[in-house]
């Protein structure tokens, strides 16, 4: 998914990002692009659900679902010159970063085929061409690494920036701030993109963060924040726009809060008592990003019912694909236990 | 053809459940998504969604089942243009591909979460009982999972002294990431039981703060894997400041959560930090394997005026054992136990793998071999008496641990021996330990990684010099 940032859309009036719902839709090719991949990730990760049901994917595994609009509307502001790294919720982002379904899930389930030969599993996958650097599994390691890689862009003036994903839990921990402090010092060309569903794990936001918004984190360091509807994946991709825009002209970092909601537990075994059945209805039912784009397409003549229906069932297929290339796929040979240690030097 | 729908696992550790409620009748259409059932895992009880959609055909596993196994078909789901017809052909299939036995034994439906996982390997068939010398003849036992022994710990020492407050991250409101701290909030409040956020290096230091004010804290990491986020902490500010100050001040804390491997959690969430701290001066390291240790060791930990590193195991927290029923159990830190008696070979681990020490021991009791097991128990200070006794009358040493070999709690062993027992070791130190290569995730290689029964009883015989 590349050079994405020319789209049919000339209106910038809606800045408060999705507050306002009224600006122009992106060209209906663009529309169809977003209404895809998100379908590809909420399908993908069902999938996942599914095998890890079957004893198939094993350990820790956390699903993207409902918060496909983040990655997505991200990812389309971006160019390939652009580096992606986040945590350990991260199928969604491989997938967007056009990472194959089949090796991904392969990776799930342990296989030789997977990206890192089954070694790595749900949490640790990486693809360099792609520049996605990861699949982190310690809270908010991933934010210091993603500064170190955006100091390399602009240490050899590629002109690329990084995306650097994390949670609302991660925002707590103390190399964030650090990072925060050295990327304004030193103008990166980083962005910081909160993922903020609410919950990490069982500790809502209101019991982890004190003070404000968490967007206004970067203040005491001179980083601008943004908050966006982040179930809005127009309103993400208008808003990533702008940000980029400014990152790519020299103006540093940049801090973009996305409010999103997981509608699946933390990992498979969370029993989710901490937040009602009415909380998760209600975001699945009135706020759902494929549902409210799907709606917005159908109204706006972009497209019909039965070209979406068609579309999920192609999708489906590549999942199906996926999923049974997971499960066919040998296990990595017995070799593999004393190889990547180090390189050989 | 209807779709099964199959129990699912819902834990990395999880092989069975109970199958506590239907929430949708048989003739109800279900949506994607919907709740169809409720299943009870030794940890929670959990919702299982639908992931297609259409009508509940037919329940397979009636509510109130026990130890259904992962896989087995619960029921089965019409899709949108079949009618209950189409039940009849598969529902009586729908049991022979059951992967387990219906009447799997019993016996199994006891074993402890992910016993049976490729990352385990089994447990032996009954929980060993080890020998009690601390405990006065006579002593009720009463059988309880090292998850209960822990938490009557902390709750008796609480009860004990105001002091003492627990913190750490989900361990109030969710009741512990592994349920170590249930019902703790409920009967301490908010005010001696604290749920951080994500920021370990953060309130590491806060508890040793705490502690260096005169507080008792028992700082929970969720795992170990996060507490290297808090070493400078624990090691530059909890283990030096007694020494550096002269005595004047120290801290008075447990850091506590589980150690080592779980179940295909991969490198970064399966460590063992055994040797880590046990390397470091200021520090007590103590890491139980039963229930009754886990729980008179953790008491003893609270009480004592240093820092103690408490090193659980998660594979352990759903495993019962005999736990003496006293008003006040407490099991000295520094004291290893002998858990097997034998004369010829002396094999030491601590934690899960004492567990795999014993299995190993009964393999090789049936080739002949008497082997001693001793359960270290206590890592810092190392009862090197216990140990060099044993050796004296076997003259042979196998170590085992879990975490990598090189500078490992083996290796310690290794140098202790030919200190103290030189002229008794009829062979060199074997030493059992993970693979030197950070944990796969793929099932076949993590069994490979981790220390096997097999790998024991192999070394076992090496020293012994028999084939
Ligand atoms: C340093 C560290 N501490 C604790 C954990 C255990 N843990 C994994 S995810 C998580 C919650 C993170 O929440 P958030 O940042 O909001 O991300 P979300 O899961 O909501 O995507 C915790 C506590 C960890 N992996 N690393
Ligand atoms: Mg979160």
């Amino acid at each position: 998914m590349s050079t994405a940032t020319r789209s049919g859309s000339k209106a910038r009036g809606a800045d408060k990002g999705g507050s306002g719902g009224q600006q122009a839709l992106p060209s209906r090719e663009k529309l169809l692009d977003l209404y895809r991949e998100m379908l590809m990730i909420r399908r993908f990760e069902e999938k996942a659900g599914q095998l890890y049901g079957m004893g198939l994917i094993g350990g820790f595994c956390h699903l993207y679902i409902g918060q496909e609009a983040v990655a997505v509307g991200i990812q389309h502001a971006l160019t390939e010159a652009d580096s992606v790294i986040t945590g350990y919720r991260d199928h969604g982002h491989m997938l967007v970063c056009g990472m194959e379904p089949r090796r991904v899930m392969a990776e799930l389930t342990g296989r030789a085929t997977g990206y890192s030969k089954g070694k790595g599993g749900s949490m640790h996958m990486f693809a360099r061409d792609k520049k996605f650097y990861g699949g982190h599994g310690i809270v908010g390691a991933q934010v210091p690494l993603g500064s170190g890689i955006a100091f390399a862009h602009k240490y050899r003036g590629d002109g690329g920036l990084c995306v650097a994903y994390m949670g609302d839990g991660a925002v707590n921990q103390g190399q964030v701030y650090e990072s925060f402090n050295m990327a304004s010092l030193w103008q990166l060309p980083v962005l910081y993109v909160i993922e903020n569903n609410r919950y990490g794990m069982g500790t809502s936001v209101q019991r982890a963060a004190a003070g404000p918004a968490l967007c206004e984190r970067g203040h005491a360091y001179g980083i601008p924040g943004h908050q966006v509807d982040g179930m809005d994946v127009v309103a993400v991709l208008e808003k990533a726009k702008e940000i980029t825009g400014e990152i790519r002209a020299g103006k540093g970092p940049v801090i973009l809060e996305a409010m999103t909601y997981r509608y699946r537990g933390h990992s498979m075994s969370d029993p989710a008592k901490y937040r009602t059945k009415e909380e998760v209805q209600e975001m699945r039912e009135k706020h759902d990003p494929i549902e409210q784009l799907k709606r917005r397409m159908i109204e706006g003549k972009a497209a019909t019912e039965e070209q979406l229906k068609e579309l999920d069932k192609e999708v489906r297929g590549i999942v199906n694909d996926a999923a049974r290339f997971s499960q066919d796929s040998p296990e990595p040979d017995a070799a593999e236990l004393w190889t990547d240690v180090l390189v050989e030097a | 053809m209807p779709t099964e729908i199959l129990m699912p696992a819902l834990s990395p550790t999880m092989t069975e459940g109970n199958l506590a409620r239907w929430v949708k009748k048989e003739g109800e259409k279900v949506a994607a998504g919907d709740v169809i059932a409720e299943i009870e895992t030794d940890k929670a009880t959990m919702e299982v969604e639908a992931v297609d959609e259409g009508t509940l055909g037919r329940i397979l596993v009636p509510e109130g089942s026990e130890g259904v196994q992962v896989n087995t078909p619960i029921a089965l789901l019409l899709g949108e243009d079949e009618d209950a017809a189409a039940l009849d052909g598969a529902a009586a299939e729908a049991p022979a591909r059951r992967p387990e036995p219906a009447e799997a034994p019993k016996a199994e439906a006891k074993q402890p979460e992910g016993g049976k996982e490729a990352a385990g390997g089994a447990f032996p068939a009954t929980t060993p009982a080890p020998p009690e010398p601390e405990v006065p003849e006579g002593t009720e036992m009463v059988r309880m999972t090292v998850r209960e022994a822990l938490r009557d710990a902390m709750a008796e020492e609480m009860r004990r002294d105001d002091t003492v407050f627990l913190m750490g991250e989900e361990v109030a409101q969710y009741q512990g990431a592994y349920k170590v701290s249930q019902g703790l909030l409920d009967e301490f409040g908010e005010r001696r039981v604290i749920d951080t956020p994500i920021t370990e290096h953060g309130f590491a230091g806060l508890g040793v703060g705490a502690g260096m004010a005169g507080l008792r804290p028992i700082v929970e990491f969720m795992t170990w894997n996060f507490a290297m986020q808090a070493m400078d902490q624990i090691i530059n500010s909890a283990a030096k400041t007694l020494y550096m100050a002269g005595g004047e001040l120290g801290c008075s804390i447990v850091f506590r959560g589980p150690n080592g491997a779980a179940s295909r959690v991969a490198a970064q969430h399966s460590q063992d930090y055994a040797s880590w701290y046990m390397h470091c001066p200021g520090l007590k390291v103590v890491a139980p394997y039963s229930a009754a240790d886990a729980k008179g060791l953790l008491k003893a930990a609270i009480r004592d005026p240093n820092p103690v590193i408490f090193l659980e195991n998660e594979m352990l927290y759903g495993q019962s054992f005999e736990v003496p029923r006293l008003d006040d159990f407490v099991v000295p830190i520094g004291k290893a136990k002998i858990v097997r008696e034998g004369r010829h070979v002396t094999i030491t681990g601590y934690s899960l793998m004492v567990a795999r020490a014993l299995e190993a021991a009964a393999v090789l009791a049936e080739q002949g071999i008497e082997a001693e097991v001793i359960d270290l128990r206590t890592l810092r200070p190392l009862d090197t008496e216990t140990i060099v006794e044993s050796v004296r009358k076997t003259n042979r040493l196998v170590s085992v641990e879990e975490g990598w070999p090189v500078a490992g709690v083996g290796s310690e062993l290794a140098a202790v021996m030919m200190e103290q027992a030189f002229d008794w070791l009829d062979a060199p130190v074997a030493r059992v330990a993970g693979k030197d290569v950070p944990l796969p995730y793929a099932a076949n290689l993590e069994k490979m990684a981790l220390p096997q029964v097999e790998d024991i009883v192999e070394a076992a015989k090496t020293v012994c010099y028999r084939k």
